[in-house]
Parts: C-alpha cells; structure tokens; sequence
C-alpha cells in the first residue's frame, strides 16, 4: 500500500505517523514543497524574538524523526494529480504512484489589490523564508507597518515590538482580531496595544504604498495618515491551496469538501488541515477553520481511514489562543452567541480582565476571555462534552469564572455517600 | 503495572497541603498558585475536590503541539513537557478539554503534572488519603478517567 501525503505541515505530519501506527507495512510518502524540514509556523512568531532558532520550529527532529518511522520526505512540487490514473506529476518531471493520497497542502496568505505591495520591503508572515526577511529589515530603531490585526497581525505584534522597532498596525475592522473577539475583548487589546506604544488604526484601510527616500516606504492610510516604513508587513488573511486540484473534478468550496471521515468527493483522495473544508462541531456546517488543533485532529481522523480503520469525526470546534504582546487571548465555538440563547460576562476594563459565556438551554456552546490563563481548555471540555450544566448553568450566570467549578462538578463523584 | 493518581473527593479537607507539596517540587517555593494540581472549592456542596491532569489516553495536548515538546514518559505514563522545546504557544492549553495545561506567564512555557517522576508529591502530602498514588487498574481512578472524558465528540473513533 502507498500512501503520499501532500503537505509537510503539522496536518501532513500527524497523519503520516498515525498511518506508520496503524499500518506498519505501508510505503508512506510525504512530499512538500518549502526547502526546509517539516516545521510549524505557529513557532515563527518565537523564533522572531530568537527564543528558539530555526531548528526550534520543526515539527519533528528531522535528522532521525521521519528515517526512525521509516517516512520518505520528499522536497518537491506536485504539479498535477491525476486522479483516474492515481498518480501525481511533480515538477522535475517525474510521476508518483499512489493507492491513497491525502492533500494537505495548507494555505497561502492574501491581500486587498493594493498598489505597492510589490516593492521588496513588503512581506507577509507566513513561511520561515518570511520571517528571515522580517527579521533582516526589522531592525532596532526602524519603523514597521503591519497590515492586519487578525490572529497572524497580533501573534507577531510581540515579537516585533521585542526587536526594538516602531510599530505601527492597520486593521479594516472595527476592532482587533474582529473574527476570533467581541467588541470588549478586541477593545481591550486595543488599549493594551496603545499602552504598549503601538500605534493602531482600526476602522482604517492601506490606500497605497510607494517607495520614498533611501530604502524606506510611504504608506498612505483612508484616515489620511502617512507613515514612513523600512518594513511593511501584510497579515490580511489567508486561502485554502486548492490551485493543484483543478481538473482534478475534486469538488471544493472555500476548501476541499470533506466528509466526516475526511474523504473529498474522490474515493482514494483524502485532505486535512487548512486546505480541508471539514464539517464545524458547532454549526454542523463545512468550514475552513485554518487552526493548529483542527490540522491535527483532521491529520489523524484522516490516516485512520485511509488505513482501512473506520473512523469518523464529529466536527472540530473552532477555537484559538492568542498572546497579544502579553495579553493572552481565547475565543472557542460559538463565542458571538446563538439566537434565543443567553449570556454572562465579566468586564473589567481596568485589570484586562474578560470573560464572556454563551448558552444555548443549558449546554455552553461558546466562550471567550481575556487576560486569563488558567484551565481556559475547559471551555472546550464544557462545549464539546455537550454536558447539561443543570444547576451550574444559574452558578455560571452568577459567575462566569466558576468554569473549573462547574466542570468538575458535573463530572466527577462529590462523595456525598 | 502502572500506577495512577486516584482522586476521592469525599476524603478532602481542602487544607491544600497538596498544592503546597506541588509548587515546591516544581518551583522550589510555597505558592499554591504556581501548584499543578488545584482543590475547588464547592460552597454549595460544602465539599472539597482536588483535580488535574489525568494524563489520559487520548493526549489531546500531545498531539496539538506544534513543536513536538510533550512526550510520554515510558515508565509512569505521565504526559511530560520539555522546557526546552516548548516555544510557550498555548495551543496545547486550548485543545486539552479538561484544562490541566497551563501557561506560566513568568516562565514563558505550559506547566502540567508530571507525576514528579513517579512519586508524586501530592499524594505523599496528603493527611487524609484524598490523593493516593495507586496501580492504574483502581476501578475508582478508570471510573474518574471515564467520566472526565464522557462523550467528548471528536476523541471519539466509530467503526
């Protein structure tokens, strides 16, 4: 049996040591197309601020990890998978046959068409090549304008702040993280970022940008400013990389449509992670959630299956956690609420502290805070356990920090024996 | 055989000597709040219930870490992380449903128990037998295990 996975990321990964698990005769192939060893972007925003060098993003130690497991790893473009042949055509010319294939090609980050995007001192934070480039321009003393303040914008604002530059961040939304935080929360990382000494612009688009004196950059924002930049950096969002799967009659959306046990409309093709769009824990609905967690959980549902072992899955639940230069973050499932469901939350603006819980009946079906650090994965537990919080539900009205509390004691024995 | 930490509720007094026991194995000072394993507190109940991890079988936090930095410790089975690797991300403390992995802001990495090699010291602090160290196969530890991860939808594998 040949199994290739496309793909060298966490999902890539997950799902080649899962198939050596489950299927210690198969010939297992992963084939990426980065030059570098398997590694993790979510490691990019600490190997910005050199708490870890480039070795400290892999995903495994690559020198023993994939020989040990006995995994080929592949550098190369696939160019085109033929899907009726069951085979691939990789860019030096050759052909790879295949009996399963998983696509887990991830995803590419996007930009609004704006004029200068081109020039060499903008870059996006998405590979380990980018992050050489951020880290040869953001240099001590210079001026830095981030385009974005969604996850990827605020997860590097630490680490550029660290490096010592000026700061100045663009975001077309109303408020920070606008698509993982509610008005509060964005609002308070908002003010932590000004007391930071960042300078932040929401409600505000890039207009232009063009090249000025010496090797500096002109930025033109809709509030009318203009900011002069060494270093433009664009974290306005990413997309699935569908591109190879055209003609392929693989059927696809925002991502690659995939059933509960991860299979696109093509028997034999798989796909996971970013790239996949897999039915949401909350809304039952297919979605590309684009999280670490998820590109896991999908890695593994997915070589379950392709290893012949049955294996389905309920839906990820969308979550993520995010340390805003130290102000930490989190927002799971249904965080904005459902219709005729109810609300609690604790707000103090003053301390960065925020907690917010949204029921459905008596089931939490989502969650957000803010400065809170301690049994936040409860959350999960709480909404994806579909526990009925019975008398926790009016506890937790009362006090919506009261999460461990409620979860133990509707789980474990009290022993009132 | 494999020993686990067994939990019963019923027997705690809520004098923290555990959490006492566990900031100075792990951090060399007395404070409850850096201590792994907590005692609520159910005002209602008039009980006491200590809770951490119980380095279950699924290891959601293993498999979300992006840097490989949490290993299975061959001889206690304990979920351990490595200082060395972990980049302090927290993902790890989002995808573990029972949120027994946490983020230290003053060390910059996620702190868990680690069942202090073997001999755990929690269990060792306890006047009262609420927190024992006994092999795995206790009926009340597996029925603790079980019910922590009743029905957590996508852990499950359907044929």
């Amino acid at each position: 049996m040949q199994h290739i996975i496309i793909g060298a990321g966490p999902a890539g990964v997950v799902a080649a040591e899962t198939l050596r698990k489950a299927d210690p005769d198969a010939v297992i192939t992963i084939i990426g197309d980065e030059p570098e060893p398997p590694y993790s972007r979510m490691a990019i925003p600490y190997y910005l601020i050199d708490n870890v060098g480039e070795s400290g993003t892999y995903l495994r130690d690559p020198d023993q990890h994939f020989k040990t497991q006995n995994i080929e790893v592949v550098q190369q473009r696939v160019d085109k998978i033929d899907a009726a042949g069951k085979q691939l055509n990789l860019a030096d010319g050759s052909t790879r046959a295949y009996d399963k294939l998983l696509i887990a090609t991830g995803s590419h980050p996007v930009s609004p068409p704006i004029p200068g995007l081109d020039l060499p001192q903008v870059h996006s934070c998405w590979t380990l090549e980018n992050a050489r480039n951020i880290i040869r321009l953001a240099q001590a003393g210079s001026n830095v304008v981030l385009i974005g303040a969604g996850f990827i914008g605020c997860i590097i604002l630490e680490a550029l702040v660290k490096r010592g530059i000026n700061l100045a961040v663009v975001e077309a939304g109303n408020r920070m993280v606008p698509r993982m935080l509610d008005e509060n929360a964005g609002g308070l990382l908002e003010s932590w970022c000004k007391k930071e000494g960042i300078d932040v612009h929401s409600s505000c688009t890039v207009d232009g940008i063009a090249a000025a004196e010496g090797e500096l950059v002109e930025v033109s924002l809709s509030d009318g400013s203009k900011l002069s930049a060494a270093l433009v950096i664009t974290a306005t969002g990413v997309k699935a990389n569908i591109d190879l799967l055209q003609g392929t009659g693989i059927k696809t959306d925002q991502g690659i449509i995939v059933d509960h046990s991860m299979q696109t409309s093509e028997p034999d093709i798989y796909a996971a992670g970013d790239v996949a769009q897999g039915v949401d824990f909350s809304t039952g609905k297919h979605e590309v959630q684009a999280i670490q967690p998820t590109a896991a959980d999908h890695g593994r549902i997915a070589a379950l299956n392709m290893a012949g072992q049955g294996s389905a899955h309920h839906g990820t639940l969308n979550m993520n956690v995010l340390d805003t230069v130290g102000l930490i973050s989190c927002s799971f499932g249904l965080w904005m609420g459902v219709e005729g469901g109810e609300s609690a939350q604790l707000y103090n603006a003053e301390e960065y502290q925020y907690i917010n819980l949204q029921f459905d009946g008596d089931h939490l079906v989502g969650a957000s805070s803010v400065g809170k650090t301690q049994h936040i994965g409860v959350l999960r537990g709480l909404i994806e356990s579909r526990i009925h919080l019975g008398v926790w539900k009016q506890r937790l009205m009362q006090d919506p920090t009261a999460i461990m509390e409620a979860y133990v004691g509707c789980t474990q024995e009290l022993g009132y024996s | 055989m494999q020993k686990s930490l067994h939990i019963d509720p019923g027997k705690c007094t809520g004098c923290l000597q555990c959490e006492m026991a566990c900031s100075y194995e792990h951090t060399g000072t007395f404070n409850p709040s850096r201590s792994f394993i907590k005692v609520f507190t159910f005002h209602h109940e008039g009980r006491f219930a200590p809770y951490t991890c119980t380095q279950c079988d699924e290891a959601w936090c293993v498999r979300a870490c992006p840097v490989d930095a949490i290993s299975i410790d061959a001889a206690t089975g304990a979920k351990v992380v490595s200082d060395d690797k972990c980049v302090g991300c927290k993902v790890c403390t989002i995808a573990c449903p029972f949120g027994t992995i946490n983020y230290s802001q003053s060390t910059g990495k996620v702190v868990k128990c680690d069942l202090c090699g073997g001999d755990p010291q929690c269990a060792a602090a306890c006047p009262t037998d609420a927190i024992t160290y006994i092999d795995a196969d206790w009926t009340g530890y597996d029925r603790m295990l079980a019910s922590a991860s009743k029905s957590l939808p996508s852990a499950e594998v359907t044929a």
